[in-house]
C-alpha cells in the first residue's frame, strides 16, 4: 500500500486489515503516535489525516487516501509549532505517554476554531485520556497557542 | 496478616545503599563518555565547552525526577541550567538506590544528590586552587564558573574538568551544603528536561525501543489468575502470515512471577495480536474461580456483624465509651479494587546475545526485576543488564515486574530479540490491584459533640505476594491516637486477586473511609466539618505514624489554608444542591487538606466546580512547576477514581477490560484546582502521592452537604443522588 505521512510517499508490504498504527509503529518505526486501548478510546494514537483528527489504532491503514500527518511532522505547521511551544512553555506533560496524541488534537482543533472557547476545547479533546490528568496544563496550553487570555494554568 | 515487614522496612530493604554508594571514579556508572569529556564521578562528566552531563538514576515515571533529582546535583555544584543534559542511568549498583515508589525520591535524595553535586564542586575548586596557587578558601562559584575574586582570575568548569577528575572525592558527609537562601536553581520553575523529546514525537518511552531483527510478542494469560493451560489452537496462531513463533509457557504459581500462558512472536505487534484471537486457549480450572465481587460484598456484611478476627489496637475501653455516648454512629463503608491502567501498557524489550541478557523496559524496581529475571530463568544475575527507560505512567503498577520476567523468558524462547506489549485488555485483567476494603465503624459523642470513643473492624483480604501488604491496615492508622477510646481490628477472606501498591496505597481507600465518617459525626453533632476536623486534633501531640511523626499543628495549618482559599465561611450562599466538603490526611509524610465544591444535577450527576488545595511538604519546593502540576494530577486522579472506577470480579477473574469499561477522567469533567503551599521548617518530602487522598472524603463531604445522601460506597452512584 501506499501513504503520504509528515509529507514523504511511503511504500508498505502490510496486510490490507493492519490498522495504520500499526504499520506506522512497526513497519516504519514512526513511533511518535502511541498505542493506549486499541479500540479508539483513549487518543494516544491521534494522527491527522487531511487535517482530521483520527484515530490511527482503529483505522486499516488500507482505507487512508489521504495525507497523514504525525506528531513527528506536526510542528511543520505554524499552528502546529505554536501548540508546541505552548506545551513547552507551561510545562504541560507528566509522563508524557498520551501528550502526542493531545497535541495533534489541539492542533486539528486550532486549524478549524482559530480561537475556541471552553466548550469548544472540551469538545474537541474528550477523546484524548491523560492519566496523569495534566487537563488543566493542556486546556490552558491550547488557549495560550490561540493567542486568547485565560491561559494560566 | 503481619507486621513484620512493615511497608517502610519493606523500601528501606528496597532502598539500601545510602551513603555507602561506591561513587569513586570507575568505568562503571555513566554510559561511555566522549573522548574530551572529564568524569568528575559516576553521576557526572563534563565537556571542556562547559556541558555538564549528569546521570538520573531512577526512573521517570512522569512524576519529574528525570528533572528535579538532577537540580539538586546542579544546585550544589553550583552549575549553570543552560549547560546541564540528562542521561538515563542504566541499573548499576554504583548509583546506589534506583528504584522509585512511596513518595521517597525527593525524601531520600535530597540530602545525598547534593553532596554528589558539592563533592564535585570541590574537585573543580580543589583543581582551580592547584592551578593558581591560592588558597581553595579565597575561591568562589557561580554559574559553572570559578572565580579568585582577589586576582580577578576566573576559569570555566569546561577548562577545569580534566584536571579535576584527578582530585580525589572528598567524603561526600563531610562536604559542605549551601545555605537555603543560596540556592539558585532548587525552589525555581524548571521545565522537565524531556519536554522539547515530549512534545515532538521523539522515541523516548520503553515501547519506543527498535533492536535490529526485533520481533513483537503478546502473552495470553489465564482469566482466573494462575490457572493453567489445557488446550489451545497453536497451529491456528501458526498459519497466520508474520508469525514467526507460538509456544506455551508452563510459568509457576507465584502470583507475580512468571505465570502460565502462551507467547505469539510476530513481525508485528498487531500480527501477534491478531494470531493469538485464533488461540481458543482453554484454561484448567483454579480454585479461587468461585471467587466474586458480589460474594466478598456479601460475607464481608455478614463478618461485619461480628468481632474481628484479630485485634490490632485497644486504646482506653471503647465498649463502655459507646454506651455511655450521647449519641451513637454506625456506619459500613466499602470499595472495589482498582486499577492503574498506566498510558503506556507493559512492555519489555529482551535481547539474549549468547549467556547474556539485555533488557529495556520501565520498571520501578529494576533491581528486584533483575533478581525475578535470574532466578527464573536460571541465569546470573552479572549476565543481565538492565537499561532504565522513560515509562508512560507507573503509579505503583511498575514495582511488580512480571511483564519483565515474561519479556525474557519469550526472548530466549523465540531465539529473536523481542519486545512484549500487553494489551489494554491484559493490563487492567491482569493488574495488581489497588484492594478492595471494607469498614464496619462505630463512633460515640459526648453531649457536647466530641467524639469519645471510635472502633473499626476492618474486612480484607488474605493476599497473595511481595505487596500482600497493601491489603492490611497499621494500628497507628489514622484517627489512632487521636480518640482516647479506640480499637482497630480485622478479618480476612481468602483472596486469589493479585494485590499491588495504587498512589498512596491504602491512604487512598482509608482516607475516603474515615474522614467520610468524621464528617457524619461532625454533622450529627451539629457542628462545622471544618471546627469539627480541627478539634480532633487540637492539643494532640505529635505521634509515630510508621513512616514518620505525624503533627497535629501541621494537619490543622492545611486545614486552615484550604478553608481559608475555599472561602469556606461563605459556602453556605452556594444555590441549591451546590456545596463544599473538607477532607484532610497525611500520607507520605505530606500534609494535605482539600475543599472540593460540587454541583449536583437533578439527574444527579455530580460536577465539581473547583478544588483547593493546601499542602505542606516541608519548607523547601524542589521544582515548584512541576509540583503544582503533581498535586492538580493528583487531584484529578483521586476524583476519577471516586466517580467512575471500579474492577469486578467474577468466576475469580476480571470483568472490564478497556477504557469504556472502566474509564477515566476526561477533560470536559477536570475541574480548576487551586494549589497552595506551606513552607514549613521541615526538610522536603515527597510530592507523588499524599495530595490524592482527601479529595475522595471532600467530594462525598461536599455531596452530602449538597443532597443530603451520605455516600458509603465507590465509586459513588448517580442513581442516589437523583430528586
Amino acid at each position: 500500500m501506499k501513504l503520504t505521512i509528515n509529507g514523504k510517499a511511503r511504500t508498505v508490504d502490510a496486510d490490507p486489515e493492519m490498522p495504520l498504527l500499526w504499520v506506522l509503529r512497526d513497519k516504519l518505526d514512526i513511533v511518535g503516535p502511541k498505542f493506549g486501548c486499541g479500540i479508539a478510546q483513549c487518543g494516544a494514537c491521534t494522527v491527522l489525516v487531511d487535517g482530521q483528527p483520527v484515530r490511527s489504532c482503529s483505522t486499516p491503514a488500507s482505507s487512508v487516501s489521504g495525507k497523514v500527518t504525525t506528531i513527528e511532522g506536526i510542528g511543520a505547521s505554524t499552528v502546529g509549532k505554536r501548540v508546541q511551544a505552548a506545551w513547552l512553555d507551561l510545562d504541560v506533560a507528566q509522563c508524557g505517554y498520551c501528550q502526542a496524541g493531545q497535541i495533534v488534537s489541539a492542533t486539528a482543533l486550532l486549524q478549524s476554531n482559530p480561537k475556541p472557547s471552553d466548550a469548544d476545547i472540551d469538545e474537541a479533546m474528550a477523546g484524548n485520556i491523560c492519566r496523569c490528568a495534566t487537563y488543566i496544563r493542556i486546556r490552558a496550553a491550547i488557549k495560550q497557542a490561540s493567542g486568547q487570555k485565560g491561559a494560566s494554568a | 496478616m503481619t507486621f513484620a515487614p512493615s511497608r517502610r522496612d519493606m523500601f528501606k530493604t528496597l532502598a539500601a545503599g545510602g551513603l555507602l554508594i561506591p561513587f569513586a571514579i570507575s568505568g562503571r556508572g555513566m554510559a561511555a563518555a566522549p573522548a574530551e569529556s572529564a568524569k568528575l564521578s559516576a553521576f557526572l562528566r563534563i565537556t571542556p565547552d562547559g556541558i555538564i552531563t549528569i546521570a538520573s538514576r531512577k526512573p521517570e515515571i512522569g512524576q519529574g525526577i528525570k528533572t528535579s533529582l538532577p537540580m539538586l546535583i546542579a544546585e550544589e555544584l553550583d552549575a549553570d541550567w543552560q549547560n546541564v543534559r540528562i542521561e538515563d542511568a542504566r541499573l548499576d549498583p554504583v548509583f546506589g538506590n534506583q528504584m522509585t515508589g512511596g513518595s521517597y525520591a525527593t525524601t531520600t535524595n535530597w540530602d545525598e544528590l547534593r553532596r554528589v553535586g558539592a563533592a564535585a564542586r570541590a574537585m573543580l575548586l580543589q583543581a582551580a586552587s592547584k592551578s593558581w596557587g591560592v588558597p581553595v578558601g579565597e575561591l568562589t562559584t557561580a554559574s559553572g564558573t570559578v572565580t579568585h575574586k582577589k586576582s580577578g582570575k576566573t576559569r570555566s568548569y569546561g577548562s577545569l574538568a580534566s584536571l579535576a577528575a584527578k582530585e580525589t572525592m572528598p567524603d561526600l558527609k563531610s562536604v559542605t551544603l549551601k545555605d537555603a537562601k543560596d540556592f539558585r536553581i532548587i525552589g525555581t520553575d524548571v521545565r522537565q528536561y524531556d519536554g522539547p523529546k515530549i512534545v515532538t514525537g521523539q522515541p523516548i518511552f520503553a515501547i519506543d525501543t527498535r533492536l535490529p531483527g526485533m520481533k513483537y510478542a503478546t502473552y495470553v494469560k489465564a482469566p482466573t489468575f494462575k490457572a493453567k493451560v489445557e488446550n489451545a489452537n497453536l497451529a491456528a496462531a501458526r498459519a497466520v502470515k508474520g508469525v514467526h513463533k507460538v509456544f506455551t509457557v508452563e510459568g509457576g504459581d507465584l502470583i507475580d512471577e512468571l505465570l502460565p500462558g502462551v507467547a505469539v512472536v510476530a513481525d508485528s505487534w498487531w500480527t501477534a495480536k491478531k494470531a493469538r484471537d485464533l488461540l481458543a486457549v482453554e484454561w484448567a480450572d483454579h480454585p479461587t474461580s468461585t471467587q466474586s465481587s458480589e460474594g466478598f460484598l456479601t460475607r464481608a456484611k455478614e463478618l461485619a456483624k461480628v468481632a474481628p478476627a484479630k485485634n490490632l489496637r485497644n486504646d482506653g475501653n471503647v465498649e463502655a465509651a459507646l454506651a455511655s455516648s450521647a449519641k451513637r454512629l454506625e456506619a459500613f463503608y466499602d470499595y472495589p479494587f482498582a486499577a492503574h491502567a498506566t498510558m503506556e501498557p507493559m512492555n519489555c524489550t529482551a535481547r539474549f546475545t549468547g549467556d547474556k541478557l539485555e533488557i529495556w523496559t520501565c520498571t520501578q524496581f529494576p533491581d528486584q526485576g533483575r533478581k525475578l529475571v535470574a532466578k527464573t530463568l536460571g541465569i546470573k544475575e552479572a549476565d543481565i543488564s538492565i537499561n532504565i527507560v522513560r515509562g508512560g505512567g507507573g503509579f505503583g503498577r511498575r514495582a511488580i515486574n512480571d511483564f519483565m520476567v515474561e519479556a525474557a523468558w519469550i526472548a530466549r524462547e523465540a531465539g529473536v530479540p523481542i519486545q512484549l506489549i500487553w494489551s489494554r485488555e491484559d493490563d487492567i485483567q491482569h493488574d495488581f490491584y489497588r484492594a478492595g476494603g471494607f469498614h464496619q465503624l462505630s463512633a460515640g459523642l459526648d453531649s457536647n459533640g466530641k467524639i469519645t470513643a471510635w472502633s473499626d473492624h476492618f474486612i480484607t483480604y488474605a493476599a497473595e505476594g511481595f505487596f500482600k501488604i497493601d491489603a492490611d491496615i497499621p494500628p497507628h492508622e489514622f484517627p489512632a491516637g487521636l480518640i482516647d477510646n479506640f480499637s482497630l481490628g480485622f478479618t480476612e477472606m481468602p483472596l486469589g486477586v493479585p494485590i499491588g501498591p495504587l498512589r498512596a496505597p491504602r491512604s487512598n481507600a482509608f482516607a475516603f473511609s474515615f474522614i467520610s465518617f468524621i464528617d457524619e459525626l461532625a454533622h450529627s453533632a451539629g457542628k462545622d466539618p471544618l471546627t469539627f476536623q480541627l478539634e480532633m486534633l487540637e492539643g494532640r501531640p505529635v505521634m509515630d505514624r510508621g513512616r514518620g511523626a505525624f503533627e497535629p499543628k501541621r494537619a490543622q495549618a492545611v486545614l486552615r489554608l484550604a478553608a481559608e482559599k475555599a472561602n469556606w465561611a461563605d459556602r453556605t450562599k452556594l444555590p441549591k444542591r451546590s456545596a463544599m466538603g473538607i477532607a484532610h490526611w497525611w500520607s507520605h509524610l505530606g500534609y494535605f487538606a482539600e475543599v472540593v465544591q460540587v454541583t449536583v444535577a437533578n439527574d444527579g450527576t455530580p460536577k465539581v466546580d473547583k478544588v483547593w488545595v493546601a499542602g505542606d511538604i516541608g519548607g523547601q519546593i524542589v521544582n515548584p512547576l512541576n509540583a503544582v502540576n503533581q498535586v492538580q494530577g493528583s487531584v484529578i486522579d483521586g476524583l476519577s477514581v471516586a466517580l467512575y472506577q471500579k474492577i469486578t470480579i467474577e468466576k475469580g477473574a476480571v470483568v472490564e477490560g478497556n477504557f469504556d469499561t472502566y474509564p477515566l477522567m476526561r477533560m470536559p469533567e477536570a475541574p480548576p484546582v487551586d494549589v497552595h503551599f506551606i513552607k514549613s521548617e521541615k526538610a522536603p518530602t515527597g510530592l507523588g502521592e499524599p495530595a490524592l487522598p482527601p479529595v475522595a472524603p471532600a467530594l462525598c463531604n461536599a455531596i452530602f452537604a449538597a443532597t443530603g445522601v451520605r455516600l458509603r460506597s465507590q465509586p459513588i452512584d448517580p442513581n442516589l443522588l437523583k430528586v
